[in-house]
């Protein structure tokens, strides 16, 4: 393919004038504040549900088979045989290969499928065969595609090149949904995660998504409140909700749950709904099931009482 | 999923942050079942618990709820007296002869008992001032064991604190504190004292004396000997008679500039050494290359901590006009979040405004913003129907003509104004007698050092504010004071070198 | 020297030139030096009538008269914004010998001198705070040069006072020396004074020491050596001064602001004033634009008046009750002179 013309150093200050800068000591005091929210009774009851109905459900292994993906779809189906009323959650999240696997098994369910694409995690490969990829995963069935950015060419300045990429991306999609994967944990700095934010925004995602899941650290809490400030800010300024999916590193309720009270105070009630608001995860549903079954009966709970 | 890619509304976009819809905060009271509290508290004198001589006592009240906490002993001259001569003869007999280190170890242990009974502390600190459980469980008491244990390991190293010279004690400090940070100032007032060698007679606030009555306990409990801390209660005259006493060596005051004055006056021609921790107005500068968002938390800690009963509030925000529309209207968004109302709900951002008497005071500036000109900004949250409250407030479009702007309100209300060049900052922000602290909020490290060394104040928060710690001195220049508290200065306030004795 | 301070009566020539100078000074200068020059005028007259009931001066006038060369004498001027005015109020005191001979008139400062020697001290400070510690250092370190260079005109003042020649000569090289000191100084008391404070938090915190601002000195009745260890911490450490001379040795003070004028001190840095206390001190004392009072007096009445007046705004007030300055010397009485600063940055990225 043709390489991507280098930036001019313009554009490249154009870009990361308009994203205000960060103070990581400011982040990590307001976010150790919003942690010392106390959640409690039917507030926490509320947050669990909709935690669960926020759950992209997760399976990214080598190791991935068609028989794996079956059972992690029949889990989203039924997350609890014990409890008929809790809502589904949002989507099953798998590699392009076992869309159409997915999309039999969670047939009729209102559950989406959503296929990682573009050469994921790490995202070197051309860009004729990572939009090929995301058009492979359309056609299988894929409701969402959970796309990464070209982290080296971010990091190099190519800020035109990780826009364009992603355009042609949200193009590729057709109706299916687009999150844009930051892959934080490789950026750095949350000056330069605010600027991936604001230029994913820019260039078409539906959401911004902070992790692959196979770097650490992932979607830490300083980390996540940067994104929502720019979703916020390109509200603000052009009207459009972006959606936020944190994936990577949240296993307890309890840390769910510290998410959406970040939510709901730099956000607002609108973003506390599974359209624009989702945990990448594997293992979070069952510490919540767990959770609302403790908080049901007073009684805590033990991993062996909840499903695989 | 459609709902979220929906093309721009008609209406401009707007946060759904307040209000009662959506997904709410269940009460989250701290349990206050293992605190225990007397119906009626005693001066502590000499080591023990005494009615006052004349048998007076004051109430204290809950200000969330109005309701009487406890009755507590009223001291009078007799009482003072007492106390002053409990001081003296432990200053002579026991704490000046005892081994520094030793002396250091009961600090130490004061220290230690204090993390101890936190919990039942962070709550009567609640109780009997009104401020939020999460401040006074975060904030106040672990930094008032924080100052015992950082001024304990000074007892034995005093040599050290004057280059060049020896130390000595002072003797018998006077101590008179406010309402605002009850324990914390308690602990900002003795720590260094008893550190230093010198004994302790302390006024608590009227409004705030449970505390300060607790730590008398950890301090007999701690086997500090009897007389080397004295603690008399009671309200103006009795902190008057505390830092008039002719035996008092020292006076330590932490309250209004007018009141210090008046000690100031009384102390004059007396030789006797003092500290003055008085009123502030402090400016918060925001400039147009900060970090919004942390600027904009920065502005919230500024003024909304402890309800603004701080005397170090950035209660004026001076915003760069260029970057005033985003930063007004973030801030309101951001205080739309606040939550006001029951102190020991450990969700509650501001708490109860300490007395009626303070309320009062802060609802006669309200109107008077008003009648000066400036425009009120209130949030729309709930408060209770029982108890002392006021919003989250802003006065934009304030002017320094206005006493909104000049005076010391010590309430959540902030003066907003703007200014367009550094140099105009900088010359707002010290346009006022006072010089207690202010805060500057630039990504451009050359201007935030620039701009923090022309302001003239002792307390300055460069992309920070309303932080404390025991190793750093705090007081202020101008009308804020004379003398500082924490650090080594702190420590200075507490001895003299052996040359000048 | 010594034919300077021989006679009195002359200095009514020097004050009718020196009137002329004056005028021809104001011509461009406004309103407010044509009031001088009138307040100087009406200064001269009243010194003039006084004359007449003054026959021994007269007879030495005389006497000097007949002399081969008619010696030129000085007038005392007080020193303020780096300039030699007379007191606004155009009146005079006179300064004696022990013996009770008149030694020369000086001026008797009101408490509006008092009050725009505050102006130019404010005017200065914030420049001379500005200089680098450096450049403060180089400063009081020519001032000592240039006071070593005049030592015979001070021993002769000081001699004239109520020293003997070899107290004379020690004071000045003792003054001499504390200006050395304090010129070593300026780029040092911070690196004592100041810390690093290991906050528990990710934050840099540091204290620094910052000059007062303006400081008020009641300067001691030490002619020469008190009133350089008075003044010279206050500025070694950026402050500037208004320094009220009225003890009954004035003319080293009022000498000692011509050594100030040619030692790149800026104008306003220094300001001293000549006078009598009870009429000055009670303004300066009170004055809100003053900072910091130094009261050098073992008077504890006049000591307690001053702090009180002081309460108005505030003022830092450091009472200095020494008889004998020899040992005053220190980095602490720079300290006195300041605040502590402290700066709180974040350590983030």
């Amino acid at each position: 393919m043709e390489p991507h013309p280098r930036t001019a150093h313009g554009a490249l200050r154009g870009a990361s004038f308009e994203s205000p800068s960060i103070d990581a000591v400011g982040v990590e005091e307001r976010v150790a504040r919003l942690c010392s929210r106390s959640i409690k009774k039917e507030a926490k009851l509320q947050a669990l549900h909709l935690t669960l109905s926020m759950i992209d459900l997760t399976t990214l292994e080598g190791a991935d088979s068609e028989g794996k993906v079956r059972q992690l779809c029949a889990k989203a189906l039924q997350l609890h045989a014990a409890l008929p009323d809790l809502p589904h959650v949002a989507a099953v999240c798998v590699y392009p290969a076992l869309v159409g696997v997915a999309k039999r098994a969670l047939e009729g369910s209102g559950i989406h499928v959503a296929s990682v694409a573009t050469s994921f995690p790490a995202g070197q490969a051309p860009l004729e065969i990572k939009l090929l990829e995301v058009k492979r995963a359309v056609e299988a069935g894929a409701d969402e595609v959970d796309m990464v950015i070209s982290r080296g060419r971010f990091l190099a300045g190519d800020y035109a090149c990780t826009a364009d990429e992603i355009a042609s991306v949200k193009e590729a999609c057709g109706d299916a949904h687009l999150k844009v994967i930051l892959e934080t944990g490789e950026l750095g700095a949350l000056d330069a995660i605010r600027r991936a934010s604001d230029l994913a925004m820019r260039s078409g995602a539906d959401f911004i998504k902070t992790s692959t899941g196979k770097i650490k650290p992932a979607a830490t809490m300083p980390v996540v409140l940067v994104m929502l400030e720019a979703i916020r800010d390109h509200y603000l300024r052009t009207g459009r909700r972006i959606g936020m999916k944190p994936a990577g590193g949240i296993g307890a309720a309890k840390d769910a749950i510290r998410h959406l009270v970040m939510v709901r105070e730099t956000l607002g009630q609108d973003w506390l709904d599974p359209d624009l608001y989702r945990f990448g995860a594997s293992s979070l549903a069952n510490d919540v099931l767990r959770q609302i079954v403790k908080q049901r009966s007073g009684i805590y709970q033990s991993f062996d009482d909840f499903s695989m | 999923m459609t709902s979220s890619t929906s093309a721009v509304g008609t209406a401009a976009p707007r946060l759904r942050l307040g209000g009662d819809d959506g997904w709410r905060y269940a009460p989250a009271p701290e349990s206050t079942d293992h605190v225990e509290l007397r119906d009626r508290y005693g001066l502590f004198i000499d080591g023990e618990f005494t009615d006052a001589a004349d048998g007076r006592t004051f109430e204290t009240a809950n200000p969330a709820t109005e309701k009487k906490i406890a009755d507590v002993a009223l001291a009078s001259d007799v009482d003072v007296d007492a106390a002053v001569a409990a001081a003296r003869r432990a200053y002579d007999e026991v704490w000046s002869k005892l081994a520094p280190q030793e002396r250091g170890k009961y600090v130490y242990r004061i220290a230690r008992v204090l993390q101890e009974r936190s919990r039942e502390l962070a709550i009567t600190e609640s109780l009997d001032g009104g401020k939020p459980i999460r401040e006074s469980r975060d904030v106040d008491i672990p930094l008032a064991a924080a100052h015992f244990f950082y001024y304990a390991g000074w007892a034995d190293k005093v040599d050290y604190a004057f280059p060049g010279r020896g130390a000595r004690p002072l003797g018998v400090a006077g101590q008179v504190i406010p309402w605002n940070f009850p324990l914390l100032m308690a602990a900002w007032k003795i720590a260094p004292a008893l550190a230093a060698g010198n004994t302790v007679v302390l006024k608590p606030a009227e409004t705030t004396p449970l505390t300060a009555l607790k730590l008398a306990e950890i301090i007999r409990d701690a086997g500090v000997p009897p007389g080397v801390v004295n603690i008399v209660t009671g309200a103006g005259e009795t902190g008057a008679s505390v830092v008039q006493h002719d035996d008092v060596d020292k006076v330590a005051f932490t309250g209004s500039t007018e009141v210090g004055k008046l000690i100031r006056r009384a102390l004059a021609g007396s030789g006797k050494h003092y500290t003055l921790e008085l009123g502030g107005k402090a400016a918060n500068l925001v400039f147009e290359d900060a970090a919004v968002d942390q600027a904009v938390e920065g502005i919230v800690n500024g003024i909304f901590f402890n309800q603004g009963h701080v005397c170090c509030a950035g209660s004026r925000l001076l915003v760069q006009e260029s970057v005033a529309d985003e930063v007004i209207s973030k801030l309101k968004d951001r205080m739309e979040t606040l939550i006001v109302g029951d102190p020991l709900d450990k969700n509650t951002d501001i708490g109860a405004i300490n007395s009626r008497a303070q309320l009062d005071r802060i609802e006669e500036y309200l109107e008077i913003g008003e009648e000066e000109g400036a425009v009120p900004f209130r949030t729309s949250c709930p408060v209770p129907e029982r108890g002392y409250w006021c919003r989250p407030t802003l006065f934009l479009r304030a002017s320094q003509s206005h006493r909104v702007v000049q005076e010391e309100i010590f309430g959540p209300v902030l003066a907003v104004q703007t200014f367009r060049t550094v140099d105009e900052g900088i010359a707002m922000a010290n346009n006022t007698p006072y010089g207690l602290s202010g805060g500057v909020w630039s990504d451009k490290g050359a201007k935030a050092f620039r701009v923090t060394s022309r302001i003239r104040a002792g307390v300055l928060w460069a992309n920070t504010y309303n932080k404390f710690d025991p190793t750093a001195p705090f007081g202020g220049y101008k009308e804020s004071g004379i003398g500082r508290e924490g650090g080594l200065s702190g420590l200075h306030a507490y001895l003299q070198p052996e040359e000048a004795a | 020297m010594a034919t300077g301070l021989g006679s009195f009566t002359v200095t009514c020539q020097c004050r009718t030139v020196s009137t002329g100078g004056r005028r021809a000074q104001a011509s461009g200068a406004g309103r407010h030096g044509l009031e001088r020059i009138e307040s100087c005028r009406r200064g001269g007259q009243t010194a003039e009538s006084e004359h007449a009931g003054q026959g021994t001066t007269l007879s030495e006038s005389r006497a000097v008269a007949a002399a081969k060369r008619l010696p030129v004498l000085k007038t005392h001027k007080v020193y303020v914004d780096g300039k030699f005015p007379r007191s606004e109020s155009g009146r005079f005191d006179r300064a004696l010998a022990p013996d009770g001979t008149p030694l020369a008139n000086v001026c008797r400062c009101s408490r509006k001198d008092v009050r725009d020697a505050v102006t130019a001290a404010r005017a200065a400070q914030a420049g001379w705070a500005a200089r680098t510690a450096y450049n403060r250092g180089q400063i009081l370190y020519r001032i000592a040069e240039m006071l070593e260079g005049r030592s015979a005109q001070f021993e002769a003042l000081l001699a004239a006072g109520n020293a003997t020649p070899d107290e004379a000569a020690a004071e000045v090289q003792a003054a001499t020396d504390r200006l050395v000191h304090y010129a070593g100084w300026t780029d040092k008391y911070g690196q004592v004074f100041s810390s690093v404070n290991p906050v528990a938090s990710s934050h840099f915190n540091f204290s620094i020491l910052e000059p007062t601002g303006v400081v008020g000195v009641l300067a001691p009745e030490s002619p020469l050596l008190g009133l350089v260890s008075a003044t010279a911490p206050a500025i070694a450490g950026g402050n500037t001064t208004v320094v009220l001379v009225t003890g009954s040795q004035p003319l080293p003070a009022v000498t000692f602001g011509e050594v100030l004028n040619s030692s790149d001190v800026p104008g306003g840095v220094v300001n001293i004033l000549t006078g009598r206390r009870e009429e000055m001190l009670a303004p300066l004392a009170a004055h809100r634009d003053v900072d910091a009072l130094v009261l050098c007096t073992a008077d504890p009445d006049v000591a307690r008046s001053a702090e009180i007046e002081a309460v108005h705004n505030l003022k830092r007030v450091a009472v200095r009750p020494h008889e004998d300055w020899t040992n005053v010397q220190s980095p602490y009485e720079i300290a006195d002179l300041q605040e502590v600063k402290t700066t709180w940055h974040p350590i983030g990225s």
